[in-house]
């Protein structure tokens, strides 16, 4: 056991425990952030994508003693309240069906809007390869990233 | 917007804050006439005791209970709003809760696409009810004919002078009414919000992280478990040894437990720990003795080999009409053909788990990712040998369910381990035990017969399955002298005119559990049924669109489903170069689609899927976009199911494990999709989740045919090499 000091969504949280323990379960069990969600547990399905230091990353396999002081933003910090573009455009476009891989969805397409704020259907196509949705919304995903991406250029009216 | 998903955690279970007078109207779960009455439960007990489905407080704040749990499908928008529509009520301004197994509501659950279909009429009428009893009560206060009152946005409006009350101030003399025997409802050109694309309410939750799906409960003092299940089917434990186990920091105990599935009872071993990944530690670190009873040999290879041995048997007829056997004798034109599909697993994204707390008074509260409230207390009635009265369901977001869900295997386990601690226990099973525990989609295999007449008709048709039966598989019941219609879905019920025919179901018998899948076996019986279709279309040189249309002389559904996906796709408009394009319809308990798909051949002989058009066919439509959305949906999972790996079992085993060797459709894979919806009216509605699924895999390879020239018999298929 050890005793850890992270900052998830600008909080510190200290946590003690195994420091082998991914970074998923801290967040949901000791730091109560229920957002990012258990999908595969090897980091094929993208459930439990998290920023860290502003980068997209799978934290299902991630020991939690590899992020002690680097900035990890889970879904519940990407915005005060839901005012994030995707956020916006997923909600307008409806997007989610059963709902449970989209919070990692929404993190991997925030990353991927940062690096590129013009992406291609086929940029899209690959920094969303790591997110699986089983409900197959994957249609209304990439026209959601689209949408979201005019929306950053322009002011919210 | 307020919701019960975003309570406070702690609470969210509890009904919350419900005060003072409160109107309510259920159904009785006693049927009479068939059609259940609506019962005015107002004052007959305690607010808290009943929770029928209309409940309107005098701070004029409306909650509307939806029995029908939310997996996907957007059953927590359509179904409140069929009441709310009739109660004029906005979407946005009511509570949506989930029931809890409650008598008052019947039997709760989703599954068969028959949350709208089964309900359309129903809800409305209790929505209408509450609403004629409340311009019933304004128009008392006013002393004016009811017939000068109307309601409109939670408001009753005395329409000569204008005046109104809200719902709130009007509870308290409605709840005293009687209730109509024949509540009026609205014409649909009054509608509001059904049949108008709606924004799901569920959705801002799950965008934000608020939603809470059942792997998200908690209650104070749970531990969490991970179990060890051995994944050869039929496996005994003989010894366990978990010293390295109770090392683990966190872990508080082992117990030696069961999985109840049917008739199956599955020996397994639990680690029992204060944290999740405490628990998950100390299961790696069991050690385990299995007697495996011989069903380590069990391998698909040789069970294949026994279905296609099983064909050459007669079966159980179960269907019969003209004389097949001696028009397809006598015919000289004629085809055989054998079709093979594998078995799935449904791999929801949130895996299996379920909070369970095995009580000291004696009664079982369970937080589920559930199909069914009511699934799960008659499941664990049985299981647990305890009164249904005593258990206690709460039912939370699913994260996917797809048939899978309508099992509460796990909420027994998790209950019994609850028991054996004495504290409320988280179980969570990994991706790992998710895909090769089951219960799968079996397999069905199809030989199919057919002839046609000399100017190239179809004359006679035999669709002969040979399969296990899910019920078999965990039914002790099960009657063996007798065929599983379930097993032999729409084959029979297809609306081409054909004058011979004759289906036929053969038994084969498996020890691993199989259950329902999205569209049940319509989704592989689709394939085969729809395939072999075009084939004799092949055979009589034919269009296969219009040999299709041809054995429709009458007017049906199909029909009018076949014509649409016609126009709609540009059927007739010439394709691309190296394109191929292919359509398939199937009609089922579930419903009605048909689907055209395009597909092109890549220069390196691959396949790529370019567009799928779909027709789906309802008589009333309750939110056009989320039907679209299903529709999207279905397409992908039939992809998935038709081009991916599916499970394979050696060694008694399924041989995937995770998404790296039982993988699903990624979003690089996706076709462009457009979906049409045909709501024309009609006496019967029929159902979304489903019936945009069993066309998927028939007319892709319908398509692939069309633009290599090879007939695809066996799904999977490798669309890199065809």
């Amino acid at each position: 056991m050890a005793s850890l000091s992270l900052n998830i969504n600008n909080r510190t949280h200290t946590v003690d425990v195994d420091p082998q323990m991914p970074l998923l379960w801290v967040i949901r069990d000791f730091a109560g952030l229920k957002g990012t969600k258990f999908g595969c547990g090897i980091s094929q399905c993208g459930a439990c994508m998290v920023h860290v230091d502003g980068t997209a990353v799978p934290s299902c396999q991630l020991p939690v003693s590899a992020v002690a002081n680097r900035k990890i933003t889970t879904i519940e910090g990407l915005s005060e309240n839901m005012e994030h573009p995707l956020q916006i455009t997923w909600i307008r476009e409806q997007v989610p069906q059963c709902g449970y891989c989209h919070t990692g969805q929404i993190m991997s397409a925030a990353a991927l809007l940062n690096q590129n704020p013009n992406p291609t259907d086929m940029d899209i196509d690959t920094a969303m390869q790591g997110n699986i949705c089983r409900c197959g919304t994957y249609q209304r995903i990439r026209s959601a990233i689209h949408s979201a991406a005019k929306l950053m250029k322009q002011p919210i009216s | 917007m307020e919701h019960a998903t975003s309570i406070n955690r702690r609470n969210f279970i509890r009904v919350t804050g419900i005060t003072g007078a409160a109107f309510m109207l259920g159904l009785n779960p006693v049927k009479s006439s068939g059609v259940s009455a609506i019962l005015n439960l107002s004052g007959k007990s305690g607010v808290f005791n009943l929770t029928p489905y209309i409940i309107i407080e005098k701070s004029g704040r409306i909650t509307i209970m939806n029995p029908k749990p939310e997996m996907g499908q957007g059953t927590y928008q359509s179904v409140p709003a069929l009441i709310a529509e009739e109660l004029e009520v906005s979407p946005e301004a009511i509570i949506v809760k989930q029931t809890s197994g409650e008598k008052e509501f019947g039997r709760q659950s989703a599954g068969g696409s028959s949350s709208i279909r089964g309900n359309y009429f129903q809800l409305r009428k209790i929505g209408a009810s509450a609403r004629m009893m409340l311009q019933e009560a304004a128009a008392g206060v006013w002393k004016v004919p009811v017939s000068e009152c109307y309601a409109d946005n939670a408001r009753i409006i005395h329409k000569p002078t204008g005046k109104s009350l809200g719902y709130g101030d009007l509870v308290e003399a409605a709840s005293a009414m009687s209730v109509p025997e024949n509540p009026v409802l609205k014409d649909a050109k009054d509608f509001k919000i059904l049949g108008k694309s709606s924004p799901r309410l569920d959705i801002p939750l799950k965008v934000s992280g608020k939603a809470i799906f059942g792997i998200d409960a908690e209650v104070p003092g749970m531990l969490f478990a991970s179990i060890e299940h051995s994944p050869v089917f039929g496996s005994q434990l003989v010894s366990y040894d978990d010293k390295e186990s109770l090392k683990i920091p966190g872990v508080q105990k082992v117990v030696k437990t069961e999985r109840v599935m049917g008739k199956n009872r599955y020996d397994c071993v639990a680690v029992v720990a204060d944290n999740y990944w405490a628990a998950f530690q100390g299961r790696k670190a069991l050690k385990l003795q299995w007697n495996h009873n011989g069903f380590d040999k069990f391998n698909t290879k040789d069970y294949e080999q026994t279905l296609r041995d099983l064909s050459k048997s007669e079966g159980f007829i179960v269907h019969d009409e003209g004389d097949f056997d001696k028009v397809f004798a006598d015919s000289r034109v004629k085809l055989d053909a054998f079709y093979e599909t594998p078995v799935v697993s449904h791999s929801a994204m949130e895996p299996i788990n379920c909070l369970a707390h095995w009580r000291d008074d004696g009664k079982v509260e369970v937080w589920a990712s559930s199909q069914g409230a009511s699934l799960i207390k008659s499941e664990l009635s049985e299981v647990l040998n305890i009164p249904e009265d005593n258990i206690i369901p709460h039912i939370l977001f699913n994260g996917g369910a797809f048939g899978r869900r309508l099992k509460s295997d796990f909420a027994s386990e998790a209950a019994l381990i609850s028991k054996a601690v004495g504290k409320p226990v988280k179980v969570i099973w990994t991706r790992e035990d998710d895909t090769q525990l089951g219960p799968f989609r079996p397999m069905t295999f199809s030989a199919m017969k057919g002839a046609l007449s000399p100017d190239g008709k179809l004359i006679a048709l035999q669709h002969k399955v040979i399969s296990p039966s899910m019920s078999a598989t965990v039914n002790a019941k099960y009657d063996r002298s007798k065929a599983d219609d379930s097993m032999v879905e729409g084959i029979s019920e297809q609306q081409y005119e054909i004058p011979n025919m004759k289906n036929a179901y053969v038994f084969s018998e498996i020890h691993i559990p199989m259950a329902p899948w999205r569209a049940v076996t319509s989704t592989t019986l689709a394939f085969s049924h729809e395939c072999f279709i075009d084939e004799l279309a092949g055979l009589a040189k034919k269009d296969p669109l219009q040999f299709r249309l041809d054995m429709m002389t009458k007017e049906s559904d199909a029909k009018r489903v076949l014509l649409r996906i016609r126009e709609f796709s540009g059927w007739d408009k010439p394709l691309k170069e190296g394109w191929g394009r292919g359509v398939a319809q199937f009609e089922f308990f579930a419903g009605l689609a048909a689907h055209v798909v395009e597909v092109s051949k890549q220069t390196d002989n691959s396949i790529r899927i370019e567009k799928v058009y779909a027709v789906i066919d309802l008589g009333t439509v309750v939110n056009p976009d989320n039907v679209k959305a299903q529709v999207e949906g279905a397409i992908v999972m039939g992809i998935t199911a038709a081009t991916k790996e599916g499970i394979i079992f050696e060694n008694g085993m399924s041989k995937q494990t995770n998404f790296h060797n039982n993988p699903v459709l990624r979003i690089h894979e996706m076709p462009r999709v457009e979906v049409l919806i045909l709501a024309e009216g009609g006496t019967v509605i029929k159902g979304v989740g489903e019936p945009g699924l069993p066309p998927v895999a028939p007319a892709l390879c319908n398509a692939v045919f069309a633009a290599t020239g090879k007939r695809i018999r066996r799904l999977p298929f490798d669309l890199n090499n065809v």
